[in-house]
């Protein structure tokens, strides 16, 4: 009597075995190319790192055929439009790609997604609808900054630093803070300058205006600027309020300095550059049978509390930034997440 | 009758003359495609296919169109080093206008070629170099682009879409293009007489002013031409990937230069060849390809094409110097 159920999991668990053998199976003989149109910085590097760590073992563990890094030459639309359509031609079942332009790729996106090629797009995205885009949720990370800072400081004065002008990145995080500030009315904007997510330009953009700012308890920002800010307020001998890092080396090494001296608190956040690994297992799930796959997923950005942060600055290469890569497990329950919506 | 039968005769001696160091000087351009070509069967058999080819050539029209482009202004002894920025701001004026209201959308593109009339007109009645006047507009060009589409997108009209994406019947669209482009411009500026008066004006100012033709107007037809043609690059360009984005065509500036002189043509002395412009560009075109599907680092990528071009361009030399050196001007 007593054996039934045994048999009854015993044969769950071989079919659920032979369930994930199966779906492993479907993408063994499957190539997935990655179109990146820029790799000249710190992030681009991390990213492609990531990239290349999780890919790396995927093929070694037989889940796809391959997995080719291709980087366009110059930052031209049309040369990565070109090379796009030579993938096609390579036959790869799918493309990862960073866009240098979120529209003027849609020709080359179409012929593709016609092929039968699925494409994800993450960080620079593509609007074609046929394609798949891994988008960051930068509204809720701006507003995060706010309610953060809201844990610890009882309000007052706020300088912002926005990003690079014009792009849809410093437009997500802004209109986030400005919501973040809208429901914490305790804090105010006295003022805000541009950084360009850059320290020395928010340095120095800092510098300019900081003669003529009243009390300052806290600085909301998009990352790459704090250690700048710091600087700027250090330079002009005035006592650094709370600024929201952004994931830098060194950011947070001077956040952990500030921490042994006196034990300034704050929070850091920022897109993980690993969110190539996401797309490239998002990819990779599609091409399984998963057409359910919403066309536009959301996924959480990188943050690190009081707690944890130290943790991570010592995974971090000096002049680097924090990243994580996505295990496939991971990856699909950032799928699932989104499912819920 | 026989005057003219007379005259024949001659230039049937002249060219044999000069026959094995022309025709090798023509098939120069046309044996380098022949090897990227060959290059890419091998590679990816593939991808020479109906489908294939599509693929591959059809970023190659507005490439081939901006060459034509830089050609007429390289006919006249000038450089326009503004082509590849107009290509970009042409793209955004189709994208925005073209598509809401094509009235004013061809009312500014026809204002774009009248300016490219009067830069000729410019550069030669002021005597300024076009390396001056294109530079300078180069960053009007590109400034006026940002202006009409500060953020990458618009759309590109559906008709102009339809023409790129054409399927025809046995043959490639690109090719088709090509074949034709290359037809009609060879028969405009190769075959009729004044495209020789307006070659003429290159090669011998001199002798074509004191023969009563007017320079001033070879030079603007040049560049009308010209803009034109960096008009018809742009719209195709957006036909392809139906949406602008104001640095688009910046890349074109060097390739449509590259494209001329690997197609046989010289930066002095009106020698040009329309058929051999259009392969250069095609071939250019396919040199990406091929370095793509041989796998070479993106780092390499540039290099590599250079390399093709001083290639293409020894061997060139070579054949000039080999062969006799009387009557080298066609």
């Amino acid at each position: 009597m007593n054996k039934t159920p045994c048999v009854a999991a015993l044969l769950a668990a071989v079919t659920s075995v032979a369930l994930i053998g199966s779906a492993h199976a479907d993408t063994k003989s499957m190539r997935i190319a990655f179109s990146n149109n820029y790799a000249g910085n710190s992030w681009r590097q991390a990213m492609l790192k990531s990239y290349d760590i999780v890919t790396k073992k995927a093929v070694a563990d037989g889940i796809v055929a391959a997995a080719d890094v291709f980087t366009t030459a110059d930052k031209e639309v049309p040369t990565q439009a070109a090379q796009i359509q030579n993938l096609i031609l390579q036959g790869y079942n799918a493309i990862v790609i960073n866009a240098s332009s979120p529209d003027a790729l849609n020709g080359a996106i179409k012929q593709a997604t016609d092929a039968g090629i699925v494409v994800v797009s993450f960080d620079g995205i593509v609007t074609e609808p046929s394609a798949w885009r891994v988008v960051v949720d930068f509204k809720d990370y701006g507003k995060q900054e706010v309610v953060q800072l809201a844990k610890w400081v009882k309000g007052g004065n706020l300088l912002e630093i926005r990003g690079l002008a014009g792009t849809s990145i410093d437009d997500a995080i802004h209109s986030g803070i400005a919501e973040g500030v809208k429901e914490h009315p305790e804090f105010k904007i006295v003022n805000s300058v541009e950084g360009d997510w850059d320290q020395t330009t928010a340095q120095k953009a800092i510098a300019t205006v900081l003669p003529s700012l009243p009390e300052i308890v806290g600085i909301v920002d998009q990352g790459g600027d704090g250690y700048g800010a710091a600087q700027a307020f250090a330079a002009a001998g005035r006592k650094e309020p709370t600024i929201i890092m952004g994931n830098r080396q060194d950011e947070l090494e001077w956040w952990k300095e500030q921490k042994a001296k006196n034990g300034y608190t704050t929070w850091s956040a920022s897109i993980a550059p690993g969110v190539s690994t996401l797309a490239f297992w998002v990819a990779q799930q599609i091409l399984d049978g998963h057409k359910d796959i919403p066309h536009d997923l959301l996924v959480p950005y990188l943050s690190f509390d009081q707690d944890n942060f130290e943790a991570a600055l010592a995974t971090i290469p000096k002049g680097g930034v924090a990243s994580h890569e996505y295990t496939l497990e991971e990856a699909k329950q950032a799928i699932a997440n989104n499912l819920k919506h | 009758m026989t005057s003219l039968a007379g005259a024949s005769t001659l230039r049937a001696v002249v060219a044999e003359v000069n026959t094995p160091r022309r025709i090798l000087r023509a098939i120069l351009p046309a044996l380098s495609l022949a090897l990227v070509v060959a290059g890419i069967a091998w590679f990816n058999p593939r991808a020479i296919s109906y489908f294939g080819i599509n693929l591959m050539l059809n970023l190659g029209i507005p490439v081939v169109l901006a060459t034509i482009a830089q050609m007429f202004v390289i006919t006249v002894n000038e450089l326009d080093l503004s082509i590849g920025n107009f290509v970009s701001f042409v793209g955004c004026v189709a994208a925005i206008w073209l598509r809401e209201n094509p009235v004013l959308g061809v009312v500014i593109l026809i204002g774009c070629i009248g300016l490219y009339a009067l830069m000729g007109a410019v550069i030669y009645l002021r005597n300024v170099p076009s390396i001056v006047v294109t530079l300078g507009m180069l960053f009007v060009w590109q400034g006026l682009a940002v202006l009409v589409l500060p953020r990458p997108g618009g759309k590109a009209p559906a008709w102009l879409h339809d023409i790129m994406n054409l399927r025809t019947p046995y043959v490639p669209f690109p090719i088709v293009a090509a074949v034709v482009i290359a037809a009609v411009v060879h028969f405009g500026i190769m075959q009729s007489s004044y495209g020789a008066i307006l070659r003429g004006s290159g090669g011998n100012p001199n002798a074509i002013g004191r023969a009563g033709w007017s320079l001033l107007r070879t030079k603007v037809v040049m560049f009308l031409l010209a803009g034109i043609f960096g008009v018809l690059s742009g719209l195709s360009l957006i036909g392809l990937t139906t949406s602008a984005d104001a640095n688009i065509g910046k890349g074109y500036t060097l390739l449509s230069i590259a494209g001329v002189i690997l197609g046989g043509g010289e930066f002095v002395g009106g020698r040009v060849s329309p058929i051999g412009a259009v392969i250069g560009a095609l071939t250019l075109t396919l040199a990406g390809t091929l370095l793509n599907f041989m796998r070479i680092s993106p780092d390499w990528q540039v290099g590599a094409e250079g390399a093709i071009l001083i290639i293409v361009l020894a061997a060139r030399a070579l054949i000039n110097r080999a062969g006799p050196g009387v009557l080298s001007h066609k």
